[in-house]
């Protein structure tokens, strides 16, 4: 049977994705200043390791190991270059972890840069995405998913650049914080509303939030976004809680537990496909599998 | 008080650069922060009172963003505007007509390629008129540690935007610390509180670029 991630979400299953990926890369040994998107080449096996580790503990929905793969971030480490090679691998070891069973988005992060301060034109992003894109789509991912964004103007160009590139299913997640009157923006003022309007019509055919947030939040962003949209998919991947400082280590202290207590509440608010962001590991994935299919 | 330093507050408030910048909409086709600044100079306005209206405006839209009634785009139109000032007002530094506060070593810490709350910080202290020596990202310990050395007096800002590399912030802040005790240093970036920065034994810790100005000019 072919997969098909929009007809399983109407179908009515909250699927679970996976958790954080960089915490799991560093432990492996992926120093601080190096490109991790570069072990996706030199140290396969590990990338290998991190993907499977999530699909044994009951992901249905795994990412792939290139959020930062665009041109402009890899020009950090002098691999823009390499951006195509880079990607397609992120794809194919996600998609050699999954098999035919389960669902592989490939992630897409924001550049880093801001277009309104005129260093970068729009044409760049646009290229630089469709050829992450196109690499991701050759490697296998069965949608896309462009996260962490907060600007409209540039999530709107990777959608757009992601249509260009392949006919898959494209979700589009930002990250938001609550201000000080209580309202969700982005760091760039965007609102909830704001992004749905703009993702969706753009092409996007699944919204959500990402990282910023742990699950007590994100159920109210979710609370938001459906009492403007009653159907359109949405995917949260939320942090294990805000992080503390402990003993020079950043801490984040939601548990497996802690955050499974929530993921019922957070499904019923409206999610349709739930993971972690920072924080978060294969247990966390574990014990929300366990609460949701109990 | 002369027309001129309202209208250049106000350019900075807003972060309208220049007559031919098309932000923000409504002061389309309107002399901008570099026009005034020009014409103040020419009519024998000082540069510090062009600098204090440039403080004025920042601290406007500083305290707009602190009630989260602007955010990021607009602060960085108005550090936009502000640089569009300075440049009429660099001769006069260099001259030595106007001195400046103090010097401020800043960068963003080892690991961390994120320059956007650094740039911030940067433009803003520069504007209330302290010299910045902006290291870049990824700054290991040891360039801070060697900057400091080549400019007696500073204080140092530190940034980081990820939870990763705030344990990277402070190691930093711990390196500096144990070589050159006597130096101040200021943490801000997102993931950071002010606990974090007690945590990490700095000795400050700044929200956004307004705290980080108030920080230096209560240390200078």
């Amino acid at each position: 049977m072919k997969r098909d991630l929009l007809q399983t979400i109407q179908s009515g299953r909250i699927l679970v994705s996976d958790g954080a990926w960089g915490t799991l890369l560093h432990e492996r040994g992926l120093g601080t200043g190096e490109c991790p998107e570069s072990w996706n080449i030199t140290h396969r096996e590990d990338v290998h390791a991190i993907a499977k580790g999530y699909i044994d503990a009951g992901s249905d929905i795994i990412l792939t190991n290139s959020f930062g793969a665009n041109p402009t971030k890899l020009s950090h480490f002098g691999l823009e270059a390499r951006t195509f090679e880079l990607n397609e691998a992120a794809a194919s070891i996600s998609r050699q972890a999954a098999g035919n069973d389960h669902f592989v988005l490939g992630s897409m992060g924001p550049t880093g840069v801001m277009l309104m301060m005129g260093t970068v034109s729009e044409e760049e992003l646009f290229e630089g995405f469709k050829q992450q894109a196109t690499a991701l789509a050759k490697g296998g991912v069965d949608g896309l998913c462009i996260e962490t964004m907060s600007a409209v103007d540039e999530a709107v160009i990777a959608i757009q650049a992601a249509k260009a590139a392949c006919n898959l299913p494209i979700a589009c997640t930002f990250t938001f914080e609550k201000t000080a009157g209580g309202a969700f923006r982005t760091m760039m003022g965007v609102s909830p509303g704001e992004m749905l309007e703009a993702v969706k019509s753009a092409g996007a055919s699944i919204i959500g939030s990402n990282c910023g947030n742990g699950f007590e939040q994100m159920i109210e962003i979710v609370r938001e976004l459906r009492s403007m949209d009653g159907t359109t998919p949405i995917l949260i991947h939320a942090n294990a809680g805000k992080p503390v400082f402990r003993d020079g280590e950043t801490v984040f202290p939601e548990t497996p537990e802690d955050m499974a207590g929530r993921v019922i509440e957070l499904a019923s608010s409206g999610a349709n496909i739930i993971g972690g962001c920072c924080g978060t590991t294969p247990a966390h994935i574990m014990e929300m599998v366990r609460k949701l299919r109990e | 008080m002369n027309p001129i330093i309202d209208h250049i507050s106000l350019c900075i408030e807003r972060g309208k650069v220049d007559i031919r910048s098309p932000y923000p909409p409504d002061l389309k086709g309107q002399p901008g922060a570099d026009e005034w600044a020009r014409d103040a100079l020419e009519q024998g306005l000082s540069p510090e009172s062009i600098l204090s209206a440039c403080n004025t405006g920042m601290e406007r839209v500083g305290a707009k963003f602190g009630r989260n009634e602007v955010f990021v785009p607009e602060l960085l139109m108005a550090a936009k505007a502000m640089n569009a000032v300075m440049a009429h007002l660099k001769p006069h530094f260099q001259a030595g007509t106007v001195k400046e506060k103090g010097t401020f070593v800043l960068g963003t810490v080892a690991g961390d390629l994120h320059d956007i709350g650094k740039n911030l910080v940067s433009m803003v202290v520069a504007g209330n008129g302290w010299k910045v020596v902006d290291l870049g990202v990824d700054v290991k310990p040891s360039k801070f540690i060697d900057a400091i050395r080549q400019h007696p007096g500073c204080i140092v800002g530190l940034s980081a935007l990820l939870t990763t590399t705030m344990a990277n912030m402070a190691k930093t802040v711990q390196e500096i610390k144990g070589q050159l005790p006597e130096v101040k240093v200021l943490v801000g970036g997102a993931p950071l509180n002010q606990k974090h920065a007690d945590d990490m034994g700095a000795d400050g810790y700044a929200p956004d670029p307004q705290g980080a100005v108030a920080f230096l000019n209560k240390a200078a």
